[in-house]
Protein backbone atom coordinates (compact mmCIF):
# COMPACT_ATOMS: atom_id res chain seq x y z
CA UNK A 1 0.00 0.00 0.00
CA UNK A 2 1.32 3.45 -0.96
CA UNK A 3 0.44 6.55 1.07
CA UNK A 4 0.77 9.79 -0.84
CA UNK A 5 2.40 11.94 1.83
CA UNK A 6 1.39 15.61 1.43
CA UNK A 7 4.99 16.79 1.88
CA UNK A 8 7.15 13.91 0.67
CA UNK A 9 5.08 12.30 -2.05
CA UNK A 10 4.32 8.58 -2.37
CA UNK A 11 5.73 6.51 0.55
CA UNK A 12 5.44 2.81 1.29
CA UNK A 13 2.99 1.94 4.08
CA UNK A 14 5.85 -0.02 5.72
CA UNK A 15 7.22 3.35 6.90
CA UNK A 16 4.02 4.20 8.77
CA UNK A 17 2.33 3.17 12.00
CA UNK A 18 -1.45 2.99 12.16
CA UNK A 19 -3.20 4.63 15.08
CA UNK A 20 -6.98 4.53 14.52
CA UNK A 21 -10.00 6.73 13.90
CA UNK A 22 -8.95 10.32 13.14
CA UNK A 23 -11.38 11.68 15.77
CA UNK A 24 -8.83 10.63 18.42
CA UNK A 25 -7.18 14.00 17.75
CA UNK A 26 -10.39 15.73 18.84
CA UNK A 27 -10.11 15.12 22.57
CA UNK A 28 -13.09 16.51 24.53
CA UNK A 29 -12.76 19.21 27.19
CA UNK A 30 -12.31 17.37 30.50
CA UNK A 31 -13.58 20.37 32.46
CA UNK A 32 -16.90 20.70 30.63
CA UNK A 33 -20.27 19.87 32.27
CA UNK A 34 -20.85 16.98 29.89
CA UNK A 35 -17.28 15.65 30.11
CA UNK A 36 -18.29 12.19 31.34
CA UNK A 37 -20.60 11.46 28.42
CA UNK A 38 -18.18 13.10 25.95
CA UNK A 39 -15.29 10.93 27.16
CA UNK A 40 -17.45 7.79 26.99
CA UNK A 41 -18.08 8.57 23.33
CA UNK A 42 -14.45 9.50 22.72
CA UNK A 43 -13.03 6.34 24.28
CA UNK A 44 -15.49 3.63 23.34
CA UNK A 45 -17.73 4.58 20.43
CA UNK A 46 -16.36 4.19 16.91
CA UNK A 47 -17.89 4.08 13.50
CA UNK A 48 -16.98 0.84 11.76
CA UNK A 49 -17.67 1.65 8.13
CA UNK A 50 -17.33 -0.70 5.18
CA UNK A 51 -16.12 2.06 2.91
CA UNK A 52 -14.42 5.43 3.33
CA UNK A 53 -12.75 5.78 6.73
CA UNK A 54 -10.65 8.69 8.00
CA UNK A 55 -7.81 7.43 10.12
CA UNK A 56 -4.55 8.51 11.75
CA UNK A 57 -1.21 7.29 10.46
CA UNK A 58 2.20 8.21 11.88
CA UNK A 59 5.20 8.46 9.54
CA UNK A 60 7.53 6.90 12.08
CA UNK A 61 10.28 5.87 9.65
CA UNK A 62 10.13 9.20 7.86
CA UNK A 63 9.47 12.77 8.88
CA UNK A 64 7.50 11.85 12.04
CA UNK A 65 4.38 13.68 10.96
CA UNK A 66 0.86 12.58 11.80
CA UNK A 67 -1.45 12.20 8.82
CA UNK A 68 -5.20 11.88 8.38
CA UNK A 69 -5.64 9.28 5.65
CA UNK A 70 -9.00 8.64 4.00
CA UNK A 71 -8.95 4.94 3.13
CA UNK A 72 -11.62 2.65 1.78
CA UNK A 73 -11.71 -0.23 4.25
CA UNK A 74 -13.07 -2.60 1.59
CA UNK A 75 -10.70 -1.89 -1.29
CA UNK A 76 -7.81 -0.19 0.60
CA UNK A 77 -7.98 2.62 -1.93
CA UNK A 78 -6.60 5.84 -0.44
CA UNK A 79 -8.49 8.88 -1.64
CA UNK A 80 -7.08 11.69 0.48
CA UNK A 81 -4.08 12.36 2.71
CA UNK A 82 -3.76 15.46 4.92
CA UNK A 83 -1.44 16.58 7.69
CA UNK A 84 -3.23 15.99 11.01
CA UNK A 85 -2.14 19.46 12.08
CA UNK A 86 -4.02 21.03 9.16
CA UNK A 87 -7.12 18.95 9.92
CA UNK A 88 -7.04 19.99 13.60
CA UNK A 89 -6.69 23.65 12.65
CA UNK A 90 -9.54 23.40 10.16
CA UNK A 91 -11.67 22.09 13.04
CA UNK A 92 -10.93 25.30 14.95
CA UNK A 93 -8.08 24.08 17.15
CA UNK A 94 -4.95 26.18 17.66
CA UNK A 95 -2.63 23.24 16.85
CA UNK B 1 42.68 12.90 35.07
CA UNK B 2 41.11 9.98 33.26
CA UNK B 3 43.10 8.44 30.47
CA UNK B 4 40.30 7.61 28.04
CA UNK B 5 40.89 6.39 24.51
CA UNK B 6 38.37 7.62 21.94
CA UNK B 7 36.60 4.87 20.01
CA UNK B 8 34.61 5.03 16.82
CA UNK B 9 31.03 3.73 16.69
CA UNK B 10 32.32 0.40 15.38
CA UNK B 11 34.56 0.07 18.43
CA UNK B 12 37.93 0.66 16.79
CA UNK B 13 40.56 3.33 17.25
CA UNK B 14 40.47 4.25 13.56
CA UNK B 15 37.44 4.60 11.29
CA UNK B 16 36.67 1.56 9.21
CA UNK B 17 36.79 1.71 5.44
CA UNK B 18 35.78 -1.10 3.10
CA UNK B 19 36.08 -1.14 -0.67
CA UNK B 20 33.85 -3.64 -2.43
CA UNK B 21 33.98 -3.50 -6.22
CA UNK B 22 33.69 0.16 -7.22
CA UNK B 23 32.05 1.20 -3.92
CA UNK B 24 33.85 2.42 -0.81
CA UNK B 25 31.98 2.48 2.52
CA UNK B 26 33.71 4.67 5.09
CA UNK B 27 32.84 5.32 8.70
CA UNK B 28 33.04 9.08 9.38
CA UNK B 29 33.25 9.75 13.09
CA UNK B 30 34.16 13.42 13.36
CA UNK B 31 30.82 15.12 12.85
CA UNK B 32 28.85 17.27 15.25
CA UNK B 33 25.07 17.11 14.96
CA UNK B 34 22.24 19.01 16.58
CA UNK B 35 18.52 19.07 15.83
CA UNK B 36 16.51 22.27 15.88
CA UNK B 37 12.73 22.17 16.35
CA UNK B 38 11.02 25.51 15.86
CA UNK B 39 8.54 26.28 18.62
CA UNK B 40 4.85 26.76 17.86
CA UNK B 41 4.23 30.16 16.32
CA UNK B 42 7.98 30.89 16.14
CA UNK B 43 8.69 29.05 12.89
CA UNK B 44 9.52 32.15 10.82
CA UNK B 45 11.54 33.80 13.62
CA UNK B 46 13.53 30.61 14.10
CA UNK B 47 14.45 30.44 10.42
CA UNK B 48 15.51 34.09 10.42
CA UNK B 49 17.58 33.58 13.56
CA UNK B 50 19.36 30.55 12.09
CA UNK B 51 20.14 32.39 8.88
CA UNK B 52 21.35 35.52 10.66
CA UNK B 53 23.20 33.86 13.53
CA UNK B 54 24.81 30.93 11.73
CA UNK B 55 24.72 31.91 8.08
CA UNK B 56 22.99 28.71 7.06
CA UNK B 57 19.95 28.77 4.80
CA UNK B 58 17.19 26.66 6.30
CA UNK B 59 16.52 23.72 3.98
CA UNK B 60 13.12 23.17 2.40
CA UNK B 61 11.22 19.88 2.50
CA UNK B 62 13.52 16.85 2.17
CA UNK B 63 16.45 19.10 1.25
CA UNK B 64 20.10 19.31 2.28
CA UNK B 65 21.95 22.63 2.11
CA UNK B 66 25.54 23.39 3.00
CA UNK B 67 27.28 26.62 3.82
CA UNK B 68 30.96 27.14 4.56
CA UNK B 69 31.40 25.26 7.83
CA UNK B 70 27.82 24.22 8.46
CA UNK B 71 25.23 22.11 6.70
CA UNK B 72 21.58 21.45 7.44
CA UNK B 73 18.96 18.96 6.36
CA UNK B 74 15.21 18.78 6.78
CA UNK B 75 14.00 16.00 9.08
CA UNK B 76 10.35 16.99 9.60
CA UNK B 77 7.95 19.93 9.46
CA UNK B 78 9.89 22.81 11.05
CA UNK B 79 12.57 20.45 12.35
CA UNK B 80 16.09 20.44 10.95
CA UNK B 81 19.36 18.68 11.68
CA UNK B 82 22.48 20.82 11.58
CA UNK B 83 25.81 19.22 10.80
CA UNK B 84 29.38 20.50 11.09
CA UNK B 85 32.78 18.93 11.32
CA UNK B 86 33.52 18.30 14.99
CA UNK B 87 36.87 20.07 14.77
CA UNK B 88 35.33 23.36 13.65
CA UNK B 89 32.26 23.37 15.92
CA UNK B 90 32.56 20.96 18.86
CA UNK B 91 29.89 23.00 20.72
CA UNK B 92 27.44 23.05 17.81
CA UNK B 93 24.28 22.73 19.94
CA UNK B 94 25.36 25.61 22.20
CA UNK B 95 26.07 27.82 19.20
CA UNK B 96 22.66 27.06 17.68
CA UNK B 97 20.85 27.64 20.95
CA UNK B 98 22.49 31.02 21.40
CA UNK B 99 21.56 31.93 17.82
CA UNK B 100 17.89 30.98 17.99
CA UNK B 101 17.25 31.53 21.74
CA UNK B 102 13.58 30.89 22.62
CA UNK B 103 12.39 30.40 19.07
CA UNK B 104 13.44 26.75 19.01
CA UNK B 105 14.34 23.69 21.06
CA UNK B 106 17.83 22.39 20.32
CA UNK B 107 19.08 18.87 21.02
CA UNK B 108 22.69 17.76 20.76
CA UNK B 109 22.65 14.62 18.59
CA UNK B 110 26.38 14.12 18.12
CA UNK B 111 26.60 10.89 20.11
CA UNK B 112 23.36 9.42 18.79
CA UNK B 113 24.33 8.60 15.21
CA UNK B 114 26.90 6.73 13.23
CA UNK B 115 27.81 8.16 9.86
CA UNK B 116 28.84 6.18 6.80
CA UNK B 117 29.87 7.78 3.52
CA UNK B 118 29.39 5.79 0.34
CA UNK B 119 31.52 6.79 -2.61
CA UNK B 120 32.19 5.32 -6.01
CA UNK B 121 30.20 4.13 -8.99
CA UNK B 122 26.81 2.39 -9.03
CA UNK B 123 25.80 3.54 -5.54
CA UNK B 124 22.15 3.32 -6.46
CA UNK B 125 22.52 -0.40 -7.14
CA UNK B 126 23.64 -0.88 -3.53
CA UNK B 127 20.99 1.45 -2.12
CA UNK B 128 18.12 -0.20 -3.98
CA UNK B 129 18.86 -3.37 -1.99
CA UNK B 130 18.79 -1.43 1.27
CA UNK B 131 15.85 0.97 1.30
CA UNK B 132 12.64 2.14 -0.35
CA UNK B 133 14.09 5.35 -1.75
CA UNK B 134 14.53 5.54 -5.49
CA UNK B 135 18.16 6.67 -5.61
CA UNK B 136 18.05 6.92 -9.39
CA UNK B 137 15.49 9.69 -9.08
CA UNK B 138 16.83 11.49 -6.02
CA UNK B 139 18.74 14.60 -6.99
CA UNK B 140 21.90 15.77 -5.18
CA UNK B 141 20.85 17.87 -2.20
CA UNK B 142 18.01 15.53 -1.24
CA UNK B 143 17.79 14.19 2.34
CA UNK B 144 15.28 11.64 3.59
CA UNK B 145 14.71 9.44 6.58
CA UNK B 146 13.93 5.84 5.72
CA UNK B 147 14.25 2.25 6.90
CA UNK B 148 17.44 0.29 6.28
CA UNK B 149 17.34 -3.26 7.66
CA UNK B 150 14.76 -2.26 10.31
CA UNK B 151 16.88 0.73 11.33
CA UNK B 152 15.67 4.27 10.92
CA UNK B 153 18.36 6.12 8.96
CA UNK B 154 18.90 9.44 7.25
CA UNK B 155 19.99 9.21 3.63
CA UNK B 156 21.60 12.29 2.06
CA UNK B 157 22.30 12.36 -1.66
CA UNK B 158 25.35 14.36 -2.70
CA UNK B 159 26.61 14.84 -6.24
CA UNK B 160 29.34 12.19 -5.96
CA UNK B 161 28.47 10.32 -2.77
CA UNK B 162 25.77 9.27 -0.36
CA UNK B 163 25.85 9.95 3.38
CA UNK B 164 23.98 7.67 5.78
CA UNK B 165 23.26 8.42 9.42
CA UNK B 166 22.02 5.44 11.42
CA UNK B 167 21.51 4.80 15.12
CA UNK B 168 24.94 4.63 16.73
CA UNK B 169 23.91 1.82 19.08
CA UNK B 170 23.24 -0.34 16.00
CA UNK B 171 26.36 0.75 14.10
CA UNK B 172 27.67 -2.78 13.56
CA UNK B 173 24.30 -4.08 12.35
CA UNK B 174 24.01 -1.22 9.88
CA UNK B 175 27.60 -1.69 8.74
CA UNK B 176 26.97 -5.40 8.26
CA UNK B 177 23.91 -4.72 6.11
CA UNK B 178 25.81 -2.19 3.98
CA UNK B 179 28.66 -4.64 3.41
CA UNK B 180 26.24 -7.47 2.65
CA UNK B 181 24.32 -5.37 0.13
CA UNK B 182 27.52 -4.22 -1.59
CA UNK B 183 28.87 -7.78 -1.77
CA UNK B 184 25.62 -9.05 -3.24
CA UNK B 185 25.91 -6.50 -6.06
CA UNK B 186 29.62 -6.81 -6.85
Amino acid sequence: MIINHPLLGPCDAQEFVYKGDFRLIDRPDGMAESAEAAFFDYLYLRENPAGAHRELWFHEQGDRSWLVVTRNTVTHEITNVELARDVARSMGRSR
Amino acid sequence: MHDLVPMTALGASHPRSDTIGPVTITESPDWALASVAARLGQEANCQTALEKGLGVKVPGIAAYVSAETLAAFWIGPHVWMLEASYATRPDLAVQIKSACADTASVTDQTGAWVRFDLTGESLSRVMERLCNLDMGKLQPGHARRTLIEHLSCFVIRHAESITLYGPRSAAQSLHHSLITAAKSVF
